[in-house]
């Protein structure tokens, strides 16, 4: 039995590796993405373009708007007389952040009363807006508040020493610089391992199928099990080649810290792997054109990838989409994988994400090979 | 070249199409599934994040400040711990996005007019969230030292406003800041990535890989028309699930749309014809269906997805990253179609987007009748 399933596995990687396209494809594509979403995904935010229009022309609104100035999450473009300027600048999409401060700014600080800045900000990119609209709150009541106790030195000098204040100590934990590529670079990595272990292994056997090369096959002595074997144990180890390939360009080139075991990840790593050949021979079994099964595979990827937690917060969807979540065999690799890379936890924490994967993996595969016995019969 | 051979061409290739079933399904299933997908799944704005408060004063201050913590629609305190170590087990297990910490000696401090701090321990893992989340805890924690102090001030006598500084902030475009109203326009160009690269791609290299291309080569038609026969259908299709999608946009998630639907059409016409190019030039060069669905891939839906402005801020990339984005129609198209949703920008001020768009497109037919003609002779 070991002997033709040896054989099925010399004869699948010789497949793999004789063309070189498929060869390229195991290497280029993973790199080729990796670098890209490592590049490009960010929802950090620094230089947003702002334009300014400031009325009052007063030292207190030429000291607010330096702050802008020196932010680093703002870039003021343009400081402009005219709102209707500031308006169509807004309008073409040249300015994210429009900041307008009244004439009267300075005698309202003045005379103790509310001075308005008012502020337009382009919401076609809501995260953006989101994030930049908060910044522009908290400079705008850092002036505030020096300007409050610079009110309170005038008012009641003696006091001001006395008053109570409090303050937010901030302690980012796992990644101290908030960076987007810390948390993206783990989810990448299992991301491009789902995309790749699917579609090869069920264009793998579907393409036997429609060639009808898989009759051939089954007229051999080897048993379905022995096929499955045989067919799914390459793929497995590309699966890990794969993994530790795009690892090692998260940690090498984008300086990803890994805090954790490499044990744990590995371990992960498999009971993940093991998941997706289930999916991918199912999804083979179902299909009988490789295009069919691409677009089965497309159809089980794109919801596993957005329901992963991968880029989207899980937490903020709808109830429901939320349960759909822990159907998802990647939402537990993520957190094996953010967890080993970014937290540094091992198997006392992680213990759940690998029963549940072991969980997942064992059904599914159990239903794939049952389904491929009918299939070959 | 001829008009009916041309039709007939396209009558055959639209009978493949119906005679799939799932490539059929695909073409109404796979838009609603992507539109649910992102239209539920994505949403930036977080509401209710699970946080841990460790009140080791427990003092009537300290659950004042609770309180707020309690009363504030982003935060939920799950638990109210009296060690920092349980809140550093949350962290890790990923139980709680952040930890307050009310030190013990908080009330005391405020009364002898002291500097009381409040310690936030966040999860930076997912920078964003922790990003917004610090934004939220300042409010809270700032609000909190105000009120403090104007109570202390009022017990001496002295009446102030409580920030002299109001922000007034007016989102335009996207009035509440809704992530999906941000996040489905792009949708179409994913969908239309898919239809007009993968689907095309992947049925012309079946024709290759099977043969049957040069049987139609033999036959009196000719390279434009089996090009122009070929990929009208799926052109058909494509603009099919245009309506198809501005309809689920429009009416289910009430997305405003704000500009023409003769604009929106006319601009997608010209976005499809170039993914199809696309999908034609890689059928071309990859010479089975497993290379080319990894290029189609990485050539068109990865653009789509990462490159375009769909969810990641374009200005926000490296340089590099910015230039490369330019080569692909998908940012073009991105950006018309939050304009023409969001902004309701009339067509003459499109000509910024629309004018790459169109040579690009120009570019990509050229390139692909070119491989086309010489992969024939």
């Amino acid at each position: 039995m070991w002997g033709r399933i040896w054989q099925m596995l010399i004869k699948e990687f010789i497949q793999v590796v004789r063309d070189k396209r498929t060869r390229f494809v195991l290497i280029g594509p993973p790199i080729i993405q990796m670098l890209i979403f490592g590049y490009a995904a960010t929802y950090e935010i620094r230089n947003v373009s702002t334009v300014v229009l400031d009325q009052d022309h007063s030292q207190q609104s030429r000291e607010l708007v330096s702050r802008f100035k020196t932010s680093p999450y703002f870039r003021v473009e343009r400081e402009l007389t005219d709102a209707r300027v500031m308006h169509q600048l807004v309008d073409q999409g040249h300015a994210t952040i429009a900041i307008e401060i009244d004439a009267g700014f300075a005698a309202r600080l003045q005379k103790g009363e509310l001075a308005p800045v008012q502020v337009i900000v382009d919401a076609t990119n809501s995260n953006t807006a989101l994030i930049a609209s908060g910044y522009v709150s908290q400079i705008t009541l850092a002036f505030a508040r020096a300007t409050q106790s610079a009110r309170m030195g005038r008012i009641a000098p003696q006091l001001v020493e006395r008053m109570p204040s409090v303050e937010l100590e901030q302690r980012p934990w796992y990644n101290p610089e908030f960076r987007s590529r810390w948390f993206f670079v783990p989810g990448v990595i299992g991301s491009l391992t789902l995309l790749l272990v699917i579609t090869l292994t069920a264009f793998a056997v579907v393409r036997e199928r429609e060639i009808g090369t898989l009759e051939q096959i089954m007229v051999t002595p080897i048993r379905p099990g022995e096929f499955i074997l045989g067919k799914t144990l390459p793929f497995f180890l590309i699966g890990m080649f794969d993994v530790s390939l795009i690892g090692a360009v998260g940690t090498f080139w984008f300086q990803v810290p890994f805090q954790g075991n490499v044990g744990v990840l590995l371990v992960g790593a498999v009971l993940f792997i093991l998941c997706m050949l289930g999916v991918g021979l199912l999804i083979s079994t179902i299909s009988s054109t490789q295009q069919q099964a691409m677009v089965t595979a497309f159809f089980f990827i794109m919801p596993a990838i957005t329901f992963s937690g991968f880029g989207f917060p899980i937490a903020t969807m709808p109830q429901w989409l939320q349960t759909m979540t822990y159907l998802s065999p990647l939402r537990y690799f993520l957190v094996v994988l953010r967890g080993t890379y970014l937290k540094g936890v091992g198997m006392e924490i992680l213990w759940p994400q690998m029963a549940a994967m072991a969980a997942l993996s064992f059904g599914l595969l159990t239903v794939a090979i049952l389904r491929f016995h009918k299939a070959v019969d | 070249m001829n008009l009916i051979r041309t039709l007939a061409m396209a009558r055959k290739e639209l009978i493949h199409i119906l005679r799939d079933p799932r490539s059929l399904g695909i073409v109404v299933v796979m838009p609603v599934t992507l539109m649910l997908l992102f239209g539920y799944g994505v949403n930036l704005d977080l509401k209710q994040t699970p946080i841990y408060v460790c009140d080791q004063d427990g003092s009537q201050q300290s659950q004042d400040l609770l309180k707020r913590f309690q009363a504030s629609p982003y935060f939920h305190v799950v638990r109210v711990v009296e060690k920092t170590s349980q809140i550093a087990q949350a962290l890790d297990s990923g139980e709680a996005k952040m930890g307050v910490v009310i030190p013990w000696n908080f009330s005391r401090l405020l009364s002898v007019g002291g500097k009381a701090k409040v310690q936030a321990l966040v999860d930076a893992s997912d920078d964003n969230t922790a990003n917004v989340l610090i934004g939220y805890t300042q409010a809270v924690v700032q609000g909190y030292g105000t009120s403090v102090q104007l109570d202390w001030l009022a017990r001496r006598g002295i009446g102030l406003q409580s920030a002299p500084v109001s922000v007034q902030t007016r989102t335009w475009y996207n009035e509440n800041l809704e992530s999906s109203a941000f996040i489905i326009p792009g949708v179409l160009a994913l969908v239309m990535s898919v239809i007009g690269a993968f689907l095309t791609s992947l049925t012309i290299a079946r024709e290759w890989e099977r043969g049957s291309m040069e049987q139609l080569i033999s036959t009196p038609v000719s390279a434009m028309e089996i090009m122009l026969g070929k990929l009208t259908p799926y052109f058909v299709l494509g603009m099919i699930d245009v309506v198809l999608c501005a309809a689920l946009a429009i009416f289910w998630f009430h997305v405003p749309f704000r500009g023409s639907y003769v604009t929106l059409l006319l601009c997608s016409a010209l976005f499809m014809v170039a993914v199809l190019s696309m999908g034609f030039f890689i059928s071309v060069v990859a010479k089975n269906q497993f290379a080319a669905s990894q290029i189609a891939l990485i050539a068109t839906f990865l653009p789509a997805f990462l490159l375009s402005g769909f969810l990641f801020a374009i200005e926000q990339m490296p340089p590099v990253l910015q230039a490369i984005t330019r080569i692909f129609p998908a940012r073009y198209y991105v950006s018309i179609l939050k304009k023409i949703f969001l902004k309701g920008t009339p067509a003459a001020l499109l000509m910024s987007d629309l004018i790459p768009l169109g040579i690009i497109t120009v570019l990509l037919a050229v390139v692909a009748t070119r491989a086309f003609h010489k992969r024939l002779e």
